[in-house]
């Protein structure tokens, strides 16, 4: 393990333990973490266990998914500015969610939201497949993406616009603003298998992706799968870019910067991205998602808003940096 | 030993006939020299052999697995592409790519010492490729491809771009290679170097192989006129072979 790693998983821990640590109810640090420890009916135990763990655990789920979704993508399509909302998936978990709001399914059952989302990530990434072709091509691949991106935000937007209750409404418009407040542990359980299942599917594209550092004809002479490659990133990504966006909602950015910062760190080899950039999306989701808490503690900030307000600049600041590089 | 077989080779791309019924065999020991006039379909050639292009007929290529091809030939695409701002060093690794499994070995790592010593490249090992010159990216990408050390190396305009010294010296290498018992084919567009530095010539124009034999044989005025719609000057000389051209009819 290199020390950037040693260093980025140490950044994570730190992170998660200080997510256990901050939150309105007053807890001290020390009775805090005895009381993720103690079982039972205890209110700090109840506190710790309830809601600040899962949340915690959200975070690092929510982050690495997009921080390695995002180096993939970018690694795939060999352009930085590719992030992993890119395939359609999130804006069809998205369009899932927000039918489940407005159909009041949500408020029956505390799942139906999530699960519609996961249903709706489901038909978006079946569809991108189906529209870009059994050809191995990236570009037909980023077409679909943008047309079923365009086709979700597009009946999301009538749904807003037909929608005669304006608490859904409201409620649909706060939730897409992306957030990890009141998760539960339940939101853990249903979004972990596919988390880890997109986990380990994404991990293993690292040769390929490698590979295709040299172009698509390249890559295909050295013995990748070109086909079998593209499958499986769009697989990997849809699942934990649905599972993501069905407990979080859609939370931007944190794909798009965290590899761009990480790339020069690792000799810029995708395949040592993935990991440092599922650390890097982790620790930088669980420190917006301390901020958020830490800034305005009485006004519910969302978690999207603040990645995307930190995460503009940044990229801002990059662009400079890649124009002053350019002759 | 043959290392690369074609048979009745075809294609057609949106409904047009690139060439048809071609046949090739190329054996290791051999240095051979891909020429034809723009749009004669070198490129297209080369990459149905490989079975990247969809074609009617056989390549002893195209049938292999990804894997068992990649150990049989390295293929060197025309377009330089370098994504990445990667190290020389890990630029030239990805040749290994076929041989090794999570980690490099022993061997791999002497492969790719001795591309990068082949190509000069051996002190800038650590250099950024995507910041080097057009030509020391070009020959970091053919260093790339001797890496993969297979018996068949496929380079498509390889000495495009690049200066006289480096021209000869990389023609020079690929003799080497052949002489080592490996096998060349490579497509050029200066038919100056290719008369001099290889022994056979494969001469591709309007739909198939015009000619194919050793330089002096095939450059005749006739198939320059026909072909390449040139004249030109050939002599055999102490220095080798001299070819100049010199009008278009």
């Amino acid at each position: 393990m290199t020390r950037l790693m040693v260093a980025l998983s140490a950044l994570v821990l730190a992170l998660f333990c200080l997510s256990l640590l901050v939150g309105p109810a007053r807890i001290a640090p020390a009775d805090s973490l005895l009381g993720l420890l103690r079982g039972g009916l205890d209110p700090v135990a109840m506190v710790m266990r309830e809601i600040r763990l899962p949340r915690a655990i959200l975070a690092v789920l929510v982050g690495g998914s997009l921080g390695l979704a995002g180096a993939a993508m970018q690694g795939y399509l060999r352009n930085p500015l590719a992030e992993p909302g890119l395939i359609g998936v999130s804006a069809s978990a998205a369009l899932g969610a927000v039918i489940a709001i407005q159909s009041g399914l949500a408020a029956a059952f505390v799942l139906v939201l999530p699960l519609m989302a996961l249903a709706g990530a489901l038909v978006g990434v079946m569809l991108v497949l189906v529209l870009a072709g059994p050809r191995d091509g990236a570009l037909t691949l980023i077409l679909a993406g943008i047309a079923i991106s365009a086709m979700a935000g597009a009946i999301t937007q009538l749904v807003l616009n037909l929608s005669k209750n304006p608490f859904a409404v409201n409620e649909i418009v706060f939730w897409m603003m992306g957030s990890l407040a009141d998760r539960s542990l339940t939101h853990v359980w249903l979004a972990l298998p596919f988390t880890l299942l997109g986990w380990l599917v994404l991990a293993r594209l690292g040769r390929g992706l490698d590979a295709l550092t040299l172009g698509e004809d390249a890559a295909a002479t050295l013995g990748v799968h070109l086909g079998r490659l593209r499958l499986l990133l769009v697989l990997g990504t849809a699942c934990v870019v649905g599972a993501s966006t069905a407990v979080a909602g859609t939370i931007g950015f944190v794909g798009l910067v965290v590899p761009h910062l990480l790339r020069p760190l690792v000799g810029a080899q995708p395949s040592r991205l993935l990991p440092a950039s599922a650390l890097g999306g982790a620790a930088m989701v669980l420190a917006a998602d301390i901020a958020v808490r830490l800034v305005v503690p009485e006004r519910d900030l969302k978690l999207g808003v603040l990645t995307a307000l930190v995460g503009a600049p940044l990229f801002l600041h990059l662009i400079y940096k890649t124009r002053k590089e350019q002759p | 030993m043959s290392v690369l077989e074609l048979q009745n080779l075809s294609v057609s791309l949106r409904g047009r006939q690139i060439f048809r019924d071609v046949a090739l065999s190329v054996q290791k020991g051999e240095m051979v020299g891909l020429i034809g006039p723009n749009g004669a379909g070198k490129t297209t050639l080369m990459r149905a052999a490989l079975g990247l292009v969809a074609h009617g007929g056989h390549s002893s290529l195209a049938g292999m697995t990804p894997m068992a091809r990649a150990r049989a030939v390295a293929w060197m695409p025309q377009s330089r592409e370098i994504a990445w701002p990667v190290s020389i060093e890990a630029l030239v690794r990805l040749g290994r790519m076929p041989h090794h499994g999570a980690r490099l070995s022993a061997e791999d790592h002497a492969a790719v010492a001795r591309a990068l010593d082949h190509m000069g490249l051996g002190d800038m090992r650590s250099r950024t490729v995507t910041r080097l010159s057009g030509g020391e990216q070009a020959r970091a990408l053919i260093a790339r491809a001797l890496a993969q050390e297979t018996d068949l190396l496929m380079a498509d305009e390889p000495i495009a771009g690049l200066d006289p010294a480096h021209q000869i010296a990389t023609m020079q290498m690929f003799q080497r290679l052949a002489t080592d018992g490996r096998a060349v084919l490579v497509s050029l567009h200066d038919l100056g170097l290719a008369a001099r530095h290889c022994a056979r010539l494969v001469v591709l124009g309007q739909g198939g192989i015009q000619a194919d034999g050793p330089p002096a044989k095939v450059l005749t005025p006739d198939l320059l006129a026909r072909v390449f719609g040139i004249t030109a000057y050939h002599a055999q000389t102490p220095q080798g072979h001299i070819f100049q051209p010199l009008e278009v009819l």
